[in-house]
């Protein structure tokens, strides 16, 4: 499904944000993908879904090597990648509904059938009494739920989510959680980008782990090594003596 | 309701409102440089077309007494003309006629003390063997003062200035086409610039570069059919303004400011035009601009 050999990404002359990249998803396949943060996961994610082209190497997707595509070749594949950015990404002028409503639009699917298809995913998703309501009046998490729902509408062949469940509840993000494995289970294949150590526990997927723009595979059920905690967070002097630093909220 | 909101939140942009007006001045001007064109060529057709095949005799009043007097030379005139070979109709233009073409130039008082010369009003049948040199030679002869007018220098400069009208027509049209071109080109590429994050997702997530630029066509269709719209109601009361304007004025000194049927639905359809070429030049302008991102 994707494939990529020795690929390596440098923005502008700075130093390779991803280094040697070899990975191979296969279809069907359910990753986790994880990293601190800077370690490049939303640069490898960008990768896959024909954001960016690498420096270097050889990026393959659904069979097509990037590098002779054509421009008017990149919407067919692109149409195919359901995307879940990390800030959301939803135009602020649209509806819920007309937000979520895009990907079949472009997809030149008829009027009744999309309203049909999205007012159904976003009663599910437990936005069925905000289908008017414009992303700016949205909470963080509903806004994630319409950008998840977005993502998911017209049955990618490939999910990528970008941190999916960092603005919501535990229980909302398994609720996610759950639709990205329905999605899986009918063949999708789908790559979640998540610090949420505890929503990974529940569910028996490999990681691809980058550290420090390199990758890493983990079969499934391996723990990772939790980071160390600083033994004492020494601040500046002059911060820790600012009267700004000072009160309640820092406890 | 789906569908009623375009995936770029371009009717936000202020230089849409700018556009609007922009559109509504170019398409007026346009208008407006059209029917003068339209009232011009109608004027020389109309003077063409009555004067083709007719010809003026002038005879002079002349205080040298040796001469006859007009009267009389207006008859021999009258008479030799008659005689030609090729002239279907001769008849001395009436006084009354003579002072109501003169009188918004020279007013009535004028008119009573001036010795006007007398007029003969000329048909030439369309068959050949009339020859108007010949004629004004034996006309020289026969009668003193009279002088032979075929209107052709006079229906020659009415031609020239006719044409040239219309060649200023259209290029004034031309210039607005081009100005309003550049307008359409300005206001898609700074709509381009301002959009470009919502651009890029909306490739993400699969648009092509023609749905891209039917954002901008529908866009600037909208805006152009509004300054349309504008530009077309404001001309129709200049040129109704004027129409009246000229009524009031003396028969003769302004020409007639009355537009046809066919020639009001040629400018309705300025808008429209207009309105065209500005959805092309977006498209075109999109996908240009388009085509040389990554």
């Amino acid at each position: 499904m994707i494939r990529f050999e020795n690929i390596g990404l440098r923005y502008g002359s700075g130093p390779e944000a991803l280094r040697d990249i070899n990975l191979t998803l296969e279809p069907g396949s359910f990753h986790f993908l994880t990293g601190a943060s800077g370690a490049g996961k939303s640069s490898l994610l960008r990768l896959m879904y024909l954001g960016l082209r690498p420096s270097r190497g050889v990026i393959s997707v659904f069979g097509h090597d990037v590098a002779a595509l054509k421009r008017a070749d990149f919407p067919v594949l692109r149409r195919q990648i359901g995307v879940v950015f990390q800030n959301f990404r939803l135009l602020d002028h649209l509806s819920a509904l007309d937000n979520v409503a895009l990907p079949l639009r472009m997809a030149g699917v008829g009027e009744a059938e999309i309203r049909e298809h999205v007012v159904e995913l976003l009663h599910w998703v437990g936005l069925g009494d905000a289908l008017d309501a414009k992303p700016p009046t949205l909470s963080g998490g509903q806004q994630q739920r319409v950008a998840i729902a977005r993502s998911v509408i017209a049955r990618p062949r490939l999910l990528l989510a970008d941190e999916p469940t960092g603005n919501v509840d535990d229980s909302i993000g398994m609720r996610l959680l759950y639709l990205f494995e329905e999605l899986h289970k009918l063949g999708t294949t789908v790559v979640i980008a998540t610090h949420n150590e505890g929503l990974i526990a529940r569910f028996v997927h490999p990681r691809l782990h980058l550290e420090r723009g390199t990758l890493s595979v983990i079969a499934a059920g391996t723990p990772i090594a939790p980071l160390p905690m600083p033994t004492a967070m020494v601040l500046p002097a002059g911060l820790a003596t600012s009267q700004s630093l000072t009160g309640s909220w820092l406890t | 309701m789906i569908g009623q909101r375009l995936d770029l939140p371009l009717a936000e942009d202020s230089t849409g409102r700018f556009l609007v007006w922009i559109m509504a001045v170019m398409i007026y001007l346009a208008i407006v440089a059209l029917a003068g064109s339209m009232v011009l060529a109608g004027m020389a057709g109309r003077w063409e077309s009555g004067l083709t095949g007719r010809l003026t005799v002038q005879i002079a009043p002349m205080p040298d007494e040796s001469v006859p007097p007009l009267a009389q030379r207006t008859e021999v005139t009258l008479a030799l003309l008659r005689s030609t070979h090729g002239i279907t109709r001769a008849e001395q233009v009436a006084a009354a006629a003579t002072h109501k073409l003169l009188e918004p130039w020279l007013g009535n008082a004028l008119l009573d003390d001036l010795p006007l010369p007398a007029l003969i009003d000329v048909e030439v049948g369309s068959g050949a063997g009339f020859d108007a040199a010949a004629l004004a030679e034996r006309l020289a002869g026969a009668v003193p003062g009279a002088r032979l007018d075929n209107h052709a220098a006079w229906l020659a400069d009415l031609r020239i200035l006719a044409h040239t009208a219309q060649l200023v027509a259209l290029a004034v049209v031309v210039l607005v086409g081009g100005a309003a071109v550049a307008s359409v080109v300005f206001a898609v590429r700074t709509g381009l610039a301002i959009h470009s994050p919502v651009v890029e997702l909306l490739h993400i997530m699969g648009a092509t570069d023609a749905y891209v630029a039917r954002q901008f066509q529908t866009h600037i269709a909208g805006l152009a059919l509004r300054g349309g719209a504008v530009g077309l109601g404001l001309a129709a009361i200049t040129l109704l303004a004027l129409r009246l304007a000229a009524g009031d004025t003396p028969v003769g000194l302004m020409p007639d400011m009355t537009l046809g049927l066919r020639e009001w639905l040629a400018l309705i359809t300025v808008p429209l035009v207009a309105t065209a070429l500005a959805v092309l030049t977006a498209r075109w302008t999109v996908l240009r601009v388009l085509t040389r991102m990554p």
